[in-house]
């Protein structure tokens, strides 16, 4: 015991004074997982609200036929932005913030790995999901659905603002998702408490590294073809335009290779819940642990091989057709074994139909036939009548207020008093349930038969007789019963947290860390970090949320008046070293308001100005990194119990590192859909091969390729002298890093200028362009991140045993080097093949 | 415009199709439900369940059978839909844009707009394409729909079995005026079709 003599109370008024989250002006500094989880919580429910009222005046409008109440235009904003606000501003926002705010809960960790990333994350959210609900409060918001198909998004055809609200907002957004995602990760690879091995991980843990793991493969081709259509918005650069040798379908390829994987991202977060809450009401423990991760991750690779399945009718080769119908199908197989395995739970215990239980037989009911409907449509004939009706759209619904919303109701329940301290009213929430329930079959049950009576989605309006207007009407009386449904869902919530019974600890005999904690939960979660040995914590010690606070665990307290939390081997839960985080931090809120500036600058055009914005941020991006790390190698950390660790930025496995790599991890997976996107249109587009073709002049070539590769080699050895102790020559061979890539990036910028035909003519010419700036960004970034080490080398922040900063520019120019040497070799040999 | 009400061998098979796939998703729900109540009824003490049974049996086993039951017995009824497979079937070209449809006929100058005019009781084929942004062809009594991609050609076979006047729409959202996006497949018995085409090709020109 590191910190003896000190008493529960007296440990956590220790703890609260440097872990407490500020007030007033000054939380927009706040970083505490917590406060960061509940502000996404909360704003996420805020959309909510948003998209049901918005889709409560799409049911008014379709409940008769010819109804006067929306026109076209309206009701075109108000469908895209309904699809739009549901999935990007309330769902994924929704899963990110039950991330932040459990994860370090569920693993016995004080905080996240980047606690301002998540920060810097919820901004990025806030502030692209407040430019695009304040172009629907102008009547500009976007208006193409919410997949914004190409040419209908294009300029020709949509030439307000309204489709570069969409674009522009919704990659803002996403930057919050790809930080999240790179959180999740690393914070569950990482921080968790001692003895947690990977097998004795919380279910929720798995789901959510799988759920992550997805977003940093499947975001970035949304983002590259939200960057590459809102090029050709802005500069008419003809990606997707098939008079240029663009293609239309590009857009859906890459919209869809996200669209499809975010499914699953939606439902395993709500699955794990499943997996969570199932085993504590049965009163047992879950069935087939392995079996359910072993079909997460065969979920995960599955769900990026099938999204061709919501392009069934684009004219897809028959053979491809009956492979991605048997993938679409297969699918269903882990789903399954999930539900046998909760089956097979509920069959071992003694369950109880508590409330939370009550909205997960919702979820299966809801879930199951929603999941049976998604095997009809993977059957490639019937697709063909389905496709783009309102089978569809009743069948989406089915899955994701099945999959997503019912289980979601039910964590909240479940999790709520762990916010609150305080238990729900009941006969509330049970009436909100049965209002939901009923509302949502009496809505969506129907819609099936709409549209196999041959109703498409997406029209505003329709004449009377064809069969639509009694199931039209049955719809939206069900729709606003659910609505009736969720208000009281909400109402019950406030009146649990202003009225509901306190209560002291474990209110449902949870076997998690995350009951082991006082309620309303601390800031800092742990008083100390307890020793796991196994799956159910809580079950082998019932007293260990009173061992904690009477600081028996590891890193008692706070004696050296820091946030610390451990960090530990990946796979075996061995203690590596001690995290200590940063404290409360304006930098992340004013980075994304430099975000902010650059993103409304762009969407009035004014592309010039946007680059103060871009400056704006990178100068607090760099007083970010600046503030990492310290100056001097610190003293090994007493953890207690004979646990003597090094401070996090003094080992080999510092997070920092590990998150580098799997943002890069992510920006492969950028870059790879971009060189997708150039074969795709070399091989399918119309109007190939191009009028005029890029001839890469010798000289250049022999500067920019051994330039990229001395780039990559200087930062490696300077990483290398560092570690042998040698400053000065790390210093040399960082600068000679600089002076490689500022060679290549000359070079880099004479090709574009001199060599590569106008983007503008022709989508070759655009692609080729686009892979060029891809490169030369890189580099340009490699220049400034080899001279913040040097920086940081001169100012004393670097040695032998602090080896981030260096370590850091090895692995970018040398996923640079890869990357660029790559893509250029693509560039400038295939024109030779296509002439 | 059901689809449920078919008019042709595409949409009867697969109307076929749907009423078999509604009817074994009704019996696995009801089968599910069950198995996920029942322990909630039974009165017992815990035991311990053969989890080998449940998760290789009902997770494994009973998805794949019935899946591969399903693709075996309903991947070909979209066989009829198929076009390109033999030689000297009728082409008709369809051509979509904001907001209409042009139909061409071979050997034939003009067009007629927003009614295409075909024999009954022969297969089809539909070149569908588009001039601007993508549209979709659906008749849903005679055959699943097809995209209208810009720059791309896409061919659905239909066939009406009888004469009469089937209903079409376009399918994808495709701006303002999507919802009005309609037009009318005419099937004429075959011994008239020539002079009911040439009537209609007439009359288009007609102001």
């Amino acid at each position: 015991m590191s910190s003896t003599g000190s008493t529960p109370l007296g440990l956590h008024r220790a703890l609260h004074r440097v872990w407490q989250v500020p007030k007033g002006v000054a939380a927009l500094s706040a970083v505490n997982h917590s406060a960061v989880g509940r502000r996404f919580i909360i704003t996420a429910f805020v959309y909510f609200a948003i998209g049901g009222m918005l889709a409560m005046m799409m049911r008014a409008q379709l409940a008769r036929p010819e109804n006067p109440f929306l026109g076209a235009d309206a009701y075109n904003q108000i469908f895209t932005m309904h699809g739009t606000v549901m999935m990007f501003l309330f769902a994924i926002p929704l899963i990110e913030g039950i991330a932040l705010y459990l994860l370090p809960k569920i693993l016995g960790a004080r905080d996240l790995s980047y606690p301002r990333l998540s920060a810097f994350g919820y901004w990025c959210y806030l502030f692209g999901a407040t430019i695009i609900l304040v172009s629907m409060l102008m009547g500009v918001a976007p208006d193409s659905g919410w997949f914004m198909y190409t040419p209908l998004s294009s300029s020709t055809f949509t030439p307000g603002i309204n489709a570069d609200v969409w674009l522009l907002g919704v990659t803002f957004v996403e930057i919050s998702a790809v930080c999240a995602a790179v959180e999740i990760v690393v914070t569950i690879l990482k921080v968790r408490t001692a003895g947690m091995a990977l097998s004795r991980m919380p279910l929720m843990a798995w789901y959510l590294l799988v759920t992550a793991g997805m977003m940093i493969l499947a975001f970035p081709p949304l983002i590259l073809g939200s960057v590459l259509l809102e090029i050709e918005r802005a500069f008419d650069w003809p990606f997707f335009d098939p008079d240029r040798g663009g293609a239309p379908l590009l857009w859906q390829h890459l919209f869809w290779l996200f669209g499809h994987p975010e499914v699953y991202i939606i439902f395993l977060p709500a699955a794990g819940a499943v997996s969570t809450l199932i085993p504590v009401f049965a009163r047992t423990k879950i069935v087939g642990y392995t079996w359910i991760v072993a079909s997460i991750i065969a979920l995960a690779f599955l769900s990026f091989g099938l999204w061709v399945h919501h392009m069934f009718t684009v004219g897809i080769p028959h053979l491809a057709l009956a492979f991605f119908s048997t993938a679409s199908m297969l699918v269903a197989v882990p789903t399954a074994i999930q539900v046998f395995a909760w089956v097979a739970t509920l069959m071992r215990g003694r369950p109880r139909m508590s409330l939370p239980m009550l909205y997960l037989m919702g979820f299966f009911s809801v879930f199951i036939l929603g999941g049976l409907t998604g095997v009809m449509l993977a059957l490639v004939p019937f697709n063909w009548q389905a496709h783009d009706t309102h089978f569809v759209v009743a069948h989406l619904h089915y899955v994701l207020i099945g999959g997503f919303v019912f289980p979601m109701l039910a964590a909240t329940y479940y999790w709520l008093p762990l916010v609150t301290g305080r238990l729900p009213v009941f006969s509330v929430s049970k009436a909100a349930f049965w209002l939901i329930f009923l509302g949502f079959h009496g809505t969506f049950l129907i819609m099936h038969f709409t549209g196999l009576l041959g109703m498409p989605r997406r029209v505003f309006t329709y004449e009377a007789g064809l069969g639509w207007d009694v199931p039209n009407l049955i719809s939206s009386i069900g729709g606003f019963v659910m609505t009736a449904g969720f208000a009281l869902f909400v109402l019950d919530v406030i009146l649990q947290v202003r009225f509901g019974r306190r209560f002291r600890r474990n209110p449902w005999g949870g076997t998690g860390l995350d009951w082991a904690m006082p309620t309303p939960s601390p800031s800092y979660n742990f008083a100390s970090l307890p020793l796991v040995t196994s799956r159910d914590p809580l079950e082998d010690n019932p007293r260990l949320g009173a061992d904690i606070a009477a600081g028996k665990g590891y890193l008692a307290g706070a004696p050296r008046g820091e946030m610390e939390t451990l960090c530990v081997d990946m796979a075996t839960g061995k203690p590596d070293h001690v995290l200590v985080l940063p404290r409360n931090d304006y930098t992340p809120f004013l980075m994304a308001s430099g975000l902010a500036v650059f993103f409304v600058a762009f969407l009035f055009s004014a592309y010039w100005f946007s680059l103060t914005g871009v400056v704006i941020a990178a100068i607090f991006g760099w007083r970010w990194l600046w503030s990492l790390g310290g100056k001097a190698d610190p003293a090994p950390i007493d953890a207690g119990h004979g646990l003597i660790l090094p401070v996090h930025y003094a080992s080999r496995s510092v997070p920092t590192i590990l998150g580098l790599k799997y943002l890069l991890v992510g920006n492969a997976a950028f870059y790879g859909s971009l060189v997708f996107g150039y074969l795709f249109l070399w091989t399918t587009a119309p109007d190939w091969p191009p009028p005029a073709l890029m001839a890469a002049n010798p000289l250049l070539v022999a500067l920019m390729a051994p330039g990229l590769a001395a780039a990559a080699a200087f930062a490696v050895n300077a990483g290398r002298a560092n570690r042998a102790g040698n400053a000065r020559a790390a210093l040399f061979q960082l600068a000679g890093s600089v002076i490689a890539s500022l060679v290549a990036l000359a070079a880099l910028a004479a090709l574009a200028v001199l060599d590569a035909p106008s983007p503008q003519g022709h989508a070759y010419a655009a692609i080729t362009m686009a892979v060029i700036g891809y490169v030369m960004l890189h580099v340009l970034l490699g220049v400034l991140f080899g001279a913040y080490a040097i920086a940081r080398c001169r100012a004393g922040y670097v040695s032998a045993v602090r080896s981030a900063d260096i370590r850091g520019v090895a692995i970018w120019q040398l996923y640079t080097a890869v990357s660029g040497l790559g893509g250029l070799a693509l560039i400038i040999l295939a024109p030779g093949a296509m002439a | 415009m059901s689809t449920l009400d078919p008019a042709g061998p595409a949409a009867q098979s697969i109307a076929g199709v749907w009423w078999a796939m509604m009817a074994g998703s009704l019996l696995i729900l009801a089968l599910m439900m069950a198995l996920i109540l029942w322990p909630f009824f039974k009165r017992h003490q815990p035991r311990e369940v053969p989890e080998r049974m449940w998760l290789w049996g009902g997770g494994l086993a009973f998805p794949l059978a019935v899946l591969t039951g399903l693709l075996v017995w309903g991947l070909p009824a979209g066989q009829s839909m198929l076009a390109g497979r033999e030689e000297g079937v009728y082409t008709v070209e369809a051509e979509a844009f904001q907001w209409g449809w042009n139909f061409r006929y071979p050997d034939r100058e003009g067009v007629t707009q927003e009614v295409l005019h075909v024999p009954a009781g022969e297969p089809v084929d539909v070149a569908v394409t588009s001039l601007d942004v993508i549209h979709a062809f659906w008749v849903p009594r005679l055959a699943g729909k097809v995209d209208a991609i810009p720059g791309t050609t896409n061919t659905l076979r239909i066939m009406a079995s009888e004469p009469g006047i089937y209903e079409g729409m376009c399918a994808e959202f495709c701006g303002l005026e999507h919802a009005t996006m309609r037009f009318q497949v005419v099937a004429h018995a075959p011994g008239d079709y020539q002079a009911a085409l040439n009537a209609a090709l007439a009359g288009e020109g007609q102001p």
